[in-house]
């Protein structure tokens, strides 16, 4: 890859969600806005731009990342994982998801689609999680609405569910 | 909020590196994880006119035990080093420490190199890099040089790295027997900057301590064991009045002072006990803990 100019735009291409993507993006261009503004997809959230809420997480190679610590170029070739991915269909929501719901582990829900992505990361690895496994995962995320309990609550419900749903894991 | 211009190079060697900051020098900055960098881009702390991204090099994201070293290339994460099979046998200080790093969403991304190269003086790998006496390898176009921890780190985010280096990787010297190892450290919440971080190696003649987050960067001294009598507390004051402490926004320098020799103690026996087989060594992980 050749040195890649300050003052034009490049093509960055990557894989959203299963489907292959592609855009023009400055260096500049953080991968939260590359998303959002470029490719349209808005379910990522954009809150502190430096690494501190977790709001804008996703799951770069499988790995929860903060998408505003991550350039677009940087992000060419790989494979990224947003809330948008996470429902297996329109009228579905993921386990997880419909675990929050029950919980009413949100309610503005600026937070809610980062501790998703990294909770949907966590218990692939760490399918039976402690409470206190859960409450260090969320550590890298703030929300001001709910307080913590009740998404501790949805988290350890969608773990026991997803066990139960792939016998393997147990 | 978002960085100033700047250009991009996605290094596929290491020659396209070293060129690549031979030429730009000052105006050059490496990129790897990002974790320390973006959040200085994003906020305009930093102007680089270009960024050299180094995760694609293949050389440097090797991992090497070899003789008695943990030799960790630039582009390793510390994600990978933290889920590292026998991290607890080969070093137990790093297996402590290493999950106070940030959050599991940062180290994920973050390198060790990087936060060496940040040298952050609250950051917990420059601090068992120096307590275990480990080494940075620079290189440049012109030169390699090997610096102990205790020559690399100079001040408050300063290093003895030249504009024109990478460091091509870091060696934690592996745990050695008959010696214990310990960790701790106090914050506001897990995964925020530390306020007091300590780290103690011990063996049959003496302990090391180095400690974090109170002056210019971390700091080591040798402290006598703690059965010789009053000696430790002494030597632990002395250390904590020698670090300087300044009052800031977290907490006192008295607060500091108070948990330099109260932390400083609990990890030199911690050390002691797992020096003797008393306690087995850390776990690392919360979740292995729990």
């Amino acid at each position: 890859m050749p040195r890649l100019s300050a003052t034009s735009r490049h093509p960055v291409s990557f894989t959203l969600n299963g489907r292959p993507v592609r855009g023009e993006a400055e260096p500049r261009l953080l991968l939260h806005d590359f998303l959002r503004h470029v490719i349209g997809a808005t379910g990522t959230h954009v809150g502190c731009e430096h690494g501190v809420c977790g709001a804008c997480t996703v799951q770069i190679d499988g790995a929860p990342v903060r998408s505003c610590l991550r350039l677009a170029v940087q992000s060419d070739g790989a494979e990224i994982r947003t809330v948008e991915g996470l429902a297996p269909s329109p009228e579905r929501l993921a386990i997880l998801q419909e675990s929050f719901r029950e919980h009413h582990g949100l309610q503005c829900g600026f937070c809610t689609a980062g501790i998703l992505m990294s909770l949907d990361a966590f218990l692939r690895g760490n399918p039976d999680p402690t409470e206190a496994a859960i409450r260090e995962v969320l550590s890298g995320h703030l929300c001001r609405c709910t307080g913590y309990t009740p998404i501790v609550a949805a988290a350890m419900t969608a773990a026991a569910r997803l066990r139960a749903e792939e016998p393997s894991h147990a | 909020m978002k960085p100033p211009a700047f250009d991009y190079l996605r290094a596929a060697t290491l020659d396209e590196v070293l060129e690549a900051l031979w030429e730009g020098g000052s105006d050059a900055r490496i990129l790897a994880g990002g974790q320390s960098l973006l959040p200085m881009l994003n906020m305009r702390l930093a102007r680089p006119s270009v960024l050299v991204d180094v995760m694609h090099v293949d050389a440097l994201r090797q991992v090497t035990a070899s003789g008695d070293a943990l030799k960790i290339g630039a582009a390793v994460r510390q994600a990978q080093i933290e889920h590292r099979a026998d991290l607890v046998g080969e070093l137990p200080l790093l297996a402590a420490a290493i999950p106070w790093v940030g959050h599991m969403q940062t180290r994920a991304s973050g390198t060790l190199c990087g936060s060496v190269a940040h040298a952050d003086p609250s950051a917990e790998i420059p601090l068992v890099l120096l307590a275990l006496l480990g080494s940075v390898h620079l290189r440049s176009r012109k030169q390699r040089r090997t610096l102990k921890a205790d020559d690399f780190f100079t001040g408050m985010m300063a290093t003895a790295r030249a504009d024109q280096e990478v460091i091509e990787a870091i060696s934690f010297p592996l745990a050695r027997p008959d010696t214990g190892y310990a960790f701790r450290e106090v914050g506001r919440r897990h995964g925020d900057f530390a306020i007091v971080a300590c780290a103690a190696v011990v063996d049959r003649k003496g302990a090391r301590l180095a400690v974090g987050g109170v002056a210019d960067m971390p700091m080591a001294r040798p402290l006598p064991l703690p059965e010789e009598g009053s000696a430790l507390d002494d030597a632990l004051e002395t250390f904590a009045w020698d670090l300087n402490a300044r009052d800031d926004l977290h907490a006192t320098a008295r607060y500091r002072r108070e948990l330099v020799r109260r932390l400083g103690r609990q990890v030199i026996e911690e050390a002691v006990r797992r020096r003797d087989g008393v306690t087995p060594p850390p776990t690392g992980h919360q979740q292995d803990a729990a």
